[in-house]
């Protein structure tokens, strides 16, 4: 039995929203690393996660996507990887008192192995340390998203198993015609092989395309594994209006793929950029007229 | 006499040892830089980019033939700067202001390098004045801008805008690229060209400088 399982019923829990554009809302400049806002602002980063409980989240992230070594090393904050995911855990947890699920965020370096950007022992070493931060802190389950390249997130996933915690790797398909490859020209299937033969305990697909390139990511991550399928929207692509940014997809919109996602076996469903508390309170609304 | 053929077969495999043997083996024999380049390696990169068009290849593939190439013109490029030859063109490139983004910054820059242009990378959060200052420093005929996210965006524009107040503006073409940016962007901003990807920007960038 897989360690999701005492979570997981008939039918898919809600995850939450994005947080970027969130903490961008409550005055996050460009440029700034949002993860810093833990130590700097952690009633504003609370404020977000508190609005996706609310909002009827059961699953809720932390603040941490960037907050390893060699990431955090880029602007010189290298020290504060330890206070800043402890901080981030408790954050979520104040805001979830019980209520929701956390799941700590682990993403890529930003540095690719391949070109000797950065070494294997390195991505360990800086996801390692992380994973640590947050188990120790508390996390229920550690989430390694936005992958895109197979051999990172296969030394990523093996840093996250040494907590012991649950894991997931997530996925970034945003590139090719069918936008069903990452990056790096992984399929669903590849990716959802190499994680379970790497030991994960979900798998999954966030970021990238919009919600309707998802139904079928979702389908065969399932199909290629034994393993829960994670899925974390974008609200499609963004359209520039008078310089600024509007994403154009509805949160009726995006909650109406909710039962083809079900379908194609999701076990937890969520949005990823451009998305709001909105549109997660929408997808708890679609589910319970089910 | 080398085999030549085993040049763009290198380049279209990859293979930057096999690239750089080869081609030192072409010049020891006398073969003209010029030579190696026009009909061996341009055109096996040409054959990378229309495999990465139609999905053949990957990003771990362009770079892997992008690197070989540039390990060839490692060699090449001291004879041809004897020999008064010019780059293809004076690349500055950079992530704009405020986005910390550089892996599709990289991949273009790569590509360009492998395309045989002069490419003065000048990382990620870049302000304009450091692309003003590179632009004269260099003597660039292209600005090559990214950004990732949609909130730095707008930096683009403020970007163009700072190179016509510094009267460089006329000196260069501007082109943009960025999962966010289009080709809708690219014109409202007064840029001179976008693509959407890297394989795709050294045709523009061709383009651009001819």
């Amino acid at each position: 039995m897989g360690k999701f399982e005492q979570w997981l019923g008939d039918r898919p829990l809600i995850t939450d929203g994005a947080w970027g554009t969130q903490l961008q809302a409550r005055g996050l400049e460009p440029g700034v690393i949002p993860d810093t806002w833990n130590l700097e602002h952690p009633e504003l980063v609370e404020s977000v996660a508190r609005a996706y409980v609310e909002a009827g989240s059961e699953v809720i992230l932390t603040n941490t996507f960037r907050a390893n070594a060699v990431t955090l090393g880029e602007a010189g904050l290298a020290g504060q990887v330890e206070a800043i995911n402890r901080a981030g855990v408790e954050i979520s947890k104040r805001a979830a008192a019980g209520r929701a699920l956390v799941f700590a965020s682990l993403g890529p370096t930003g540095k690719m192995l391949m070109m000797g950007e950065v070494t294997a022992e390195a991505v360990l070493e800086a996801l390692g340390g992380q994973a640590r931060a947050l188990a120790a802190a508390g996390a229920d389950a550690l989430l390694i998203e936005t992958m895109s390249d197979v051999e990172e997130a296969k030394l990523a996933v093996k840093a996250a198993r040494e907590t012991g915690l649950p894991v997931i790797a997530s996925f970034a398909f945003d590139t090719g015609k069918n936008k069903d490859r990452t990056m790096m020209g992984a399929t669903p299937e590849t990716a959802a092989r190499e994680m379970e033969a790497a030991g994960a305990d979900a798998v999954g697909a966030n970021c990238g395309a919009g919600v309707e390139n998802f139904v079928a990511v979702c389908a065969r991550l399932k199909a290629a594994c034994g393993l829960p399928v994670w899925i974390k929207a974008n609200a499609g692509l963004p359209q520039m209006k008078d310089g600024r940014a509007v994403y154009t997809t509805s949160a009726a919109h995006f909650a109406s793929h909710f039962a083809a996602l079900a379908e194609a076996g999701a076990s937890f469903i969520g949005g990823c950029c451009g998305t709001s508390p909105e549109f997660i309170a929408e997808l708890v609304r679609v589910r319970g007229a089910e | 006499m080398p085999e030549l053929q085993k040049l763009y077969d290198a380049v279209l495999n990859g293979d930057q040892k096999t690239a750089v043997a080869v081609t030192q083996e072409a010049l020891a024999a006398g073969v003209s830089p010029m030579e190696l380049i026009t009909n061996y390696m341009v055109p096996a990169m040409d054959k990378v980019g229309s495999l990465f068009e139609c999905e053949e290849y990957f990003v771990p593939e362009l770079l892997l033939s992008a690197r070989a190439m540039k390990g060839s013109l490692e060699l090449l490029r001291p004879l041809l700067a004897a020999s008064g030859a010019e780059p293809a063109g004076r690349v500055v490139i950079g992530t704009v202001k405020g986005d910390l983004h550089d892996i599709g910054k990289n991949l273009v820059a790569s590509m360009l390098e492998g395309a045989g242009f002069e490419v003065t990378d000048l990382g990620a959060d870049v302000p304009a004045e450091k692309f003003i200052a590179a632009i004269e420093e260099k003597k660039a005929n292209v600005v090559a801008l990214s950004a990732l996210l949609t909130v730095t965006m707008p930096a683009m524009r403020t970007t163009i805008e700072a190179l016509k107040q510094a009267g460089v503006r006329e000196k260069v073409k501007v082109m943009v690229g960025g999962a966010p940016v289009t080709q809708q962007f690219a014109e409202e901003i007064g840029a001179d060209g976008y693509s959407d990807n890297a394989s795709a920007a050294v045709g523009l960038a061709r383009k651009l400088v001819a």
